[in-house]
């Protein structure tokens, strides 16, 4: 009887073994198209719907399902807390030295028009993208710090 | 260059917010550094805004170039620099403060981010000040509550995350009301710029979507700066917040959101159908601001924290604050003003002298303070200069802007005003003497007294500035009356 | 009668979710609950921000070499901020309930007003 026991343990154990090998093959292999999905999003928001808040959110959640199938663990070793902490800030402060940068050129802040690249039409274009690469960063660095700040300690 | 500084009044500490809890990952004296760093370059900015604005009158900014009212504007005249420099000031004054009393009262590893946070909350508040578009103001707003949510809830006890929480929920629940009023404005007029919204309001004022918003943002705003019925978030979140947050809060906090009101009821809304179409508002709010008025010094009495007691009294002084806004004619206005200012400087040396006996003692009741007098002479000295000044003894800053308040009542022929401020006055007079009762004239347990440690002079120090500045601009009271009295007059148009 | 309630039925429906969402806040004592509540109450005022951006017949705000008419499209994109502030309402609320948790071991208000009874 005991035998039996530990035999259906094993089998048990093989078998959440099994199942993990599929979800983590399925994610390792998904994280690379969600996170190429996410930067097109933020690049053509600008063009199309979409944007740096959408495109960042999609960017975070590529590495919260990795921290959801590979454990906490697992997920600070591929992005440490003081890399997302520093992702956070380094986003926002694209978005304020994008405007500042206008100020430089000439501008009044946030004035993408004023950078010298040829028309306030092109200058307009990448400052926005600028603006919106910043976004997205920031977004998915503060998705990953709540989520791993809400499911971290208890 | 100058031309950008009301953007970069606000940018500057918003990128050094950014930048100071990484910082502070280093060595966390780093995060301290830059948000004084941050304030001070805001507090020197915000001088020279104030002397530009005097010589070349009301500077127009236009965010991303874009003309007004289709783009952002931020609008900086003789109100918005005069609480622009307040805020700065104390700013400042309150960042020297928090470092030891941020040291000792907040965990080592939270510390970068609490500068972080407290950056936030300075920002969010002169971006309330600057701004001259109402959707941009509810977004500066909502930075500063989320922040100061964040803030209380740092606090040392273990209810501050509770207090933090329903500050939280009653909070949100005020900026919601606020976003609807914006929504409704909005859609009668279809412009969210406040000087446009002043010039297409009028001949609207019959619509039962204007007097709709309009109750809105008097009930949002009433909640954000704590008036009376819905005062009950502010005693828990000012008891229970780190001392340098109490501070900070106190006498700057509810004083930005009374100054956005105004805008609201001058600039958006403006004084003429205050005056002739809507009579019953300024008396609904003449009798809610007397109410608070008495009823929070008769709270505070009832308190032996001390901290709490100081939270009930802002309760009242905003009562003071309204009472002028809503007297509507220029000396009452005045009076409301420069109480804004005398409140703040009033708060803020009491706060800080509060957080000073606090400092590694954690003292909080009023009991526990017999024989202090002689043992911090300096942080009691500057309780002793705030309370006077509460109480209006001439020659302190409460004297000057409780005069005109009561000069205000009489312009409007409303003598019956005077013994509410000064029954008001006589009950602050009762719970400030409990205290400087027990501090000079009661002895303490020798040995109690004894084993209290220093106070450190980073902490003594803007302390006793801020309770001198309460001494110094009740006797040159010519300064802030004189800028006040542009604003009024600029308000009521 | 029948007529005014349809004339403006958005407003009708943002009151009713509004108050939906309200009387969670004030009526449960479980903290979660609340913030459920306020999410509702705050999401009631963007669908009413969403709902007067309409156009009749209006179409997309891309503009695609043609004129056309165009819905109005600044209440979506004020809408897109406000609910950005939303979403961080929400989340420090989550933050504040956790260490409330941690402190106390419970998300019930009224076991944790029991508890703090006699704190001063």
């Amino acid at each position: 009887m005991a035998n039996k026991e530990t035999d259906n343990d094993l089998s048990a154990l093989d078998h959440e073994k099994q199942s993990n090998i599929i979800r983590k093959t399925l994610v390792t292999k998904l994280i690379a198209f969600i996170q190429l999905y996410a930067i097109y999003i933020i690049i053509f928001g600008e063009l199309g719907p979409g944007g740096g808040f959408q495109g960042g959110v999609i960017l975070g959640s590529s590495i919260i399902i990795y921290i959801l199938i590979f454990g906490l663990e697992d997920g600070r070793k591929r992005i440490s807390q003081k890399t997302s902490d520093l992702f956070s800030s380094t986003g926002a402060l694209i978005y304020a030295g994008v405007g500042l940068l206008a100020i430089f050129f000439g501008g009044h802040f946030l004035q993408y028009g004023a950078f010298p690249l040829g028309g306030s039409d092109v200058a307009n274009h990448y400052g926005i993208m600028a603006v919106e690469i910043g976004i997205g960063i920031t977004v998915a660095a503060t998705m990953i710090i709540l989520f791993c700040e809400m499911i971290g300690r208890d | 260059m100058t031309e950008h500084f009301p953007v970069l009044v606000i940018i500057i500490p918003l990128v050094l917010a950014l930048i100071a809890p990484v910082a502070g990952r280093l060595n966390k004296i780093y995060s301290w550094a830059i948000a004084l760093l941050a304030t001070l370059f805001s507090f020197i900015t915000s001088m020279l805004l104030l002397h530009q604005v005097m010589y070349n009158g009301t500077i127009s900014y236009w965010m991303g170039g874009w003309e007004p009212p289709w783009g952002i504007e931020y609008v900086l005249d003789y109100l918005s620099a005069f609480v622009l420099v307040i805020v700065t000031f104390l700013a400042v004054a309150v960042t020297i403060f928090a470092r030891h009393s941020v040291t000792n009262e907040i965990d080592d590893n939270k510390i970068p981010a609490f500068y972080g946070v407290y950056l936030l909350f300075i920002v969010g508040l002169m971006g309330m000040i600057v701004t001259g578009d109402i959707f941009n103001l509810y977004v500066f707003l909502e930075i500063s509550s989320l922040t100061g949510y964040a803030l209380v809830a740092m606090g040392k006890r273990r209810k501050a995350p509770l207090a933090g929480f329903r500050y939280l929920v009653i909070g949100t629940v005020g900026a919601t009301f606020i976003l609807l009023g914006i929504g409704y404005l909005y859609i009668a007029t279809g412009t969210l710029n406040m000087a446009d919204l002043g010039a297409r309001l009028p001949g609207l004022f019959n619509s039962k979507l204007v007097i709709t918003a309009f109750a809105f943002f008097a009930i949002g705003f009433s909640i954000k700066i704590a008036l009376f019925p819905l005062h009950t978030w502010l005693p828990d979140a000012y008891t229970y917040a780190p001392s340098a947050v109490s501070a900070l809060m106190a006498s700057t906090g509810t004083k930005v959101g009374a100054y956005s009101f105004i805008r609201i009821i001058f600039t958006v809304f403006g004084v003429k159908v205050f005056l002739n179409q809507w009579v019953s508002v300024p008396y609904f709010f003449l009798i809610i601001a007397s109410v608070a008025m008495l009823v929070g010094s008769i709270l505070a009495i009832a308190q032996t924290n001390i901290k709490k007691m100081l939270a009930y009294s802002s309760v009242s002084q905003i009562g003071y604050i309204m009472l002028g806004v809503f007297l509507m004619n220029p000396i009452g206005l005045q009076g409301g003003l420069l109480h804004i200012f005398n409140h703040a400087l009033m708060k803020c040396a009491l706060f800080l002298s509060v957080g000073c006996i606090a400092y590694k003692t954690g003292i909080s009741n009023i009991n526990d303070l017999k024989g202090l007098g002689f043992k911090k002479p300096y942080a009691m000295a500057a309780f002793t200069i705030g309370a006077l000044s509460m109480i209006g003894i001439p020659l302190t800053v409460g004297f000057v802007s409780k005069w005109y308040l009561a000069l205000g009542s009489l312009e409007n022929g409303m003598w019956y005003l005077i013994p509410v401020i000064v029954i008001s006055s006589i009950l602050m007079l009762v719970y400030f003497w409990r205290v400087i009762d027990n501090i000079y004239f009661k002895a303490g347990e020798p040995n109690d007294v004894a084993k209290i440690p220093a106070t450190p002079a980073s902490m003594i120090i803007p302390t006793i500035i801020v309770a001198a500045l309460c001494l110094v601009f009740g006797t040159l009271a010519f300064i802030p009356v004189s800028i006040t009295e542009k604003a009024a007059l600029l308000l009521l148009g | 009668m029948m007529e005014f309630i349809l004339a403006k039925y958005n407003y009708w429906i943002y009151v009713i979710i509004m108050m939906i969402g309200f009387y969670a806040v004030i009526s449960k004592s479980n903290l979660i609950k609340k913030i459920i509540g306020l999410s509702i109450f705050q999401t009631s005022v963007f669908l009413l921000f969403i709902s007067i951006g309409k156009v009749d017949g209006g179409t997309v705000p891309i503009y695609q070499g043609t004129e056309a008419v165009y819905i109005n499209p600044l209440p979506h994109v004020l809408i897109l901020t406000a609910i950005v502030v939303g979403v961080s309402v929400t989340a420090v609320a989550f933050a504040l309930v956790v260490n409330i948790y941690r402190e106390f071991g419970t998300i019930e208000e009224n076991a944790i007003l029991e508890m703090i009874k006699h704190d001063d």
